[in-house]
């Protein structure tokens, strides 16, 4: 990938976001709450959170938002009038400091939401997004991208990768086209990298499993009851993991209103919840919660990879961190790597 | 000048309260026409989504209405219905919802004056409280 | 924790238990539920301070039940949900063992559903100081403070129900909210799919919630879900007299009544 170096002083860090909430965007970053760090608007440096490993939730509501206007409905004498969204007014947004692993969260998204459908409201909110991410300098148990083929400095999904360096300044690798006209607006604020502009360390994540390996010993685990019982027994089979994750893209569709007139809307769904897949016959094919294990885990690292050619993980470890009962999905994909054929 | 005028959503049950409000028009009593009349059984079959969709629709009060204890038509749906009542309306409190939108009155089938008495109270409880905005809010706020 | 794990291989070994739902180590400090299932599972399961999700939720999970008769290692949450779910004919004396643990850390014997209902009946239920000063929090805040604040709250659930799926009373196997004929429950994570949410979830533990807390502890963004079933549980035991799990044999509040309940608010 064609990068181009700038340098981004710490003190400019107040300016850029100043510039960007006055351009009229929506500044997406990591702010803290209580004991939690998560995504809200800012519209000042000073509320961007520090020393933290990554946030709650993912930044994927700035493109698959968690409750979607689809469109309105109106029953008129004459028949019933359909009003679809106006894109240009979906807010332009930059998300600033999402870490590598999120901003490679996108593609899994984009894969999905332009497979065979183009999801136009979907793809009008991607276009009018910005990634500006911060390289991760620590991590913790839960992390696991170096397995999924990324990294703490990975520019995939970016438009401008920062990476603090030892002066306390940031390098500032111009990653798209999009990045690039966004940092040839503040000439100011993206200087010329000095040629020694040494990064700081990033964080050390060991690698744990190869991905592509576990894809195919996946293949070959499908019949294996007793192992996707044994990982699920514990699981509650809620949505946390799959609404904290950043490439989780299920959703349900709500019609909400009157006789007279309502609105259609999407919102997400999990595919660990019991009534996922039950049909209107009052057929289940995943009724017990080991199926519904199993189709996550195949699904993210079988079913996409061989289908989409895309991963539905990034490693950012936050369905185990979010789980009220420790499923560790870094520990439950080695374990798997260990099964005995 | 014009005055708000409040949206009262009654919840009454067909064999006491609704006979009793029957009771007033017959008696040609006159009362606020704020009240958009909900018949049921029993004030047992009162579900609490009953009550938050009628505010979700625009109502500003409500009114529950149902027979007197040991009078039930069903024997004990009311004694059911004033069990419920007594924690939905702490819920309610305690989420900061005001609970003088929500009256709650046994009204038999003979007290059509009654039904004039307590609807008139009601609406202008209601009115000085003003129109619902909050619970209007929470029906648009949080989608994309 | 010797005694337990003990215990716990006797059950296995004689085949008296097909499985032991205790805590086992997890990520980092974490403890997690784990399903011993043979002798040398036993020496995994460990209890400390840290052990505190209400395992009796995974009685009502099929695929634990498949594999055998459970023995499930319960504090006093627990106890009482066991009591409380006797009561709902959910789980018969002879379906479960029952491997108690004292506030002290001893194993209790408790070998039937009577020893149970007298531990609880010596235990005290009042809610500890700090649980009062959570609720009391909330209570001294004026209306409109209170609706500020539950607004704040409620607006960040992302109804993933993570609440309802770590409650050992929401065993439904339909949830209302997953009854849509009509949809009466909103589903959307709007602020108004997450009041209705909330508040039909408190209305249907009021009178059922042990104080275990699990809600508030599963909730990915913290939100203090359990301040509401914990005011349920006051108002209900301040109004009738009755609190969940102290008996296999008690009335439910909401389905049961006294010709002379009193209240102050019907004219």
């Amino acid at each position: 990938m064609d990068t181009n170096k700038k340098l981004l002083k710490s003190q400019s860090l107040k300016d850029l976001l100043g510039k960007l909430t006055q351009s009229g965007k929506t500044v997406y970053a990591p702010k803290r709450k209580g004991d939690q760090v998560d995504f809200q608007p800012i519209t000042s440096s000073e509320e961007l959170a520090q020393n933290y490993v990554q946030t709650v939730q993912s930044p994927k509501s700035a493109v698959f938002p968690r409750v979607e206007e689809l469109f309105r409905f109106r029953n008129n004498s004459d028949g019933v009038k359909l009003t679809e969204r106006d894109v240009k007014t979906l807010p332009d947004m930059v998300l600033f400091g999402v870490r590598p692993c999120d901003a490679a969260g996108l593609q899994p998204l984009r894969a999905i939401f332009t497979w065979d459908y183009q999801d136009a409201l979907f793809k009008s909110r991607m276009e009018k997004v910005t990634v500006i991410s911060l390289a991760c300098q620590s991590a913790d148990e839960y992390c696991f991208c170096t397995s999924v083929g990324l990294s703490p400095g990975d520019p995939t999904g970016s438009d401008i990768l920062l990476t603090k360096l030892s002066s306390g300044d940031f390098l500032a690798e111009i990653v798209t086209d999009q990045g690039k006209s966004l940092a040839d607006s503040m000439t100011e604020l993206f200087l010329p990298a000095p040629a020694d502009a040494k990064p700081a360390t990033l964080a050390d994540v060991p690698i744990k499993f190869n991905h592509e390996e576990l894809s195919k010993k996946l293949a070959s685990l499908f019949d294996r009851t007793e192992v996707w019982v044994g990982q699920s027994l514990r699981c509650l089979g809620c949505g946390a993991c799959a609404f904290v994750c950043p490439a989780c893209a299920c959703f349900d569709i709500q019609d909400e209103g009157t006789t007279h007139d309502g609105v259609r809307l999407r919102c997400w769904d999990s595919c660990g919840c019991s009534l996922f897949t039950l049909h209107t016959s009052g057929h289940n094919p995943r009724e017990v919660q080991s199926q519904r294990w199993r189709q996550r885990v195949m699904h993210k690292f079988s079913y996409m990879p061989e289908r989409l050619n895309v991963f539905g993980c990034v490693g950012c470890g936050r369905c185990s961190r979010a789980c009220p009962v420790d499923m560790n999905l870094k520990e439950h994909l080695t374990a798997v790597m260990e099964v005995k054929a | 000048m014009s005055s708000f005028e409040p949206k009262i959503v009654a919840f009454v049950c067909n064999w006491c309260t609704y006979a009793g409000a029957d009771l007033t028009g017959t008696s040609r009593i006159k009362y606020a026409p704020n009240v958009k009349v909900i018949r049921f059984p029993c004030t047992g079959r009162i579900d609490f989504m009953l009550l938050l969709k009628a505010f979700a629709r625009g109502a500003d009060g409500i009114i529950v209405s149902g027979c007197h204890p040991n009078d039930c038509h069903y024997t004990s749906g009311n004694f059911h219905a004033r069990r419920r009542w007594m924690v939905f309306r702490r819920l309610l409190d305690f989420l900061g919802i005001d609970v003088r939108r929500v009256h709650f009155f046994w009204i038999s089938a003979a007290e059509g004056a009654k039904w004039a008495e307590m609807v008139n109270e009601t609406v202008e409880t209601v009115r000085k409280l003003g129109p619902f905005e909050r619970y209007q809010k929470l029906t648009t706020a949080g989608v994309a | 924790m010797d005694d337990l794990r003990k215990k716990a291989k006797e059950l296995l070994e004689s085949k008296q238990a097909g499985v032991v739902i205790g805590y086992g180590n997890g990520t980092g400090d974490r403890v997690r539920a784990i399903f011993a299932q043979s002798p040398a599972d036993a020496d995994k399961l460990v209890f400390d301070d840290r052990c505190l999700q209400n395992l009796t939720v995974y009685l009502s999970k099929s695929e634990v039940r498949k594999i055998g008769k459970p023995a499930v290692v319960v504090t006093l949450p627990g106890l009482r949900t066991i009591l409380q779910l006797a009561s709902e004919k959910q789980v018969a004396e002879n379906d479960i063992i029952v491997l108690g643990i004292s506030p002290e850390g001893a194993l209790l014997d408790l070998p039937g559903f009577k020893a149970i209902t007298d531990y609880v009946a010596s235990a005290n239920l009042d809610y500890t100081d700090a649980e009062m000063r959570n609720l009391d929090e909330v209570l001294k805040l004026s209306l409109d403070e209170r609706f500020q604040f539950w607004n704040d709250e409620l607006s960040r659930c992302i109804k993933c129900y993570a609440c309802r799926q770590a409650c050992s009373l929401c065993y439904c196997s339909r949830c209302t909210v997953e009854c849509n004929q009509p949809q009466w429950i909103a589903v959307p994570s709007h602020d108004l799919g997450d009041f209705e949410w909330h508040v039909m979830r408190a209305m249907h533990l009021a009178g059922r919630c042990v104080n275990c807390g699990d809600c508030a502890r599963a909730c990915p963004v913290d939100i203090p879900i359990n301040l509401i079933n914990h005011l349920l549980a006051q108002v209900t035991f301040d109004s009738f007299g009755l609190r969940s799990g102290t008996s296999p044999e008690a009335d439910y509040a909401l389905s049961t009544f006294r010709p002379d309940d009193k209240e102050d608010f019907i004219r």
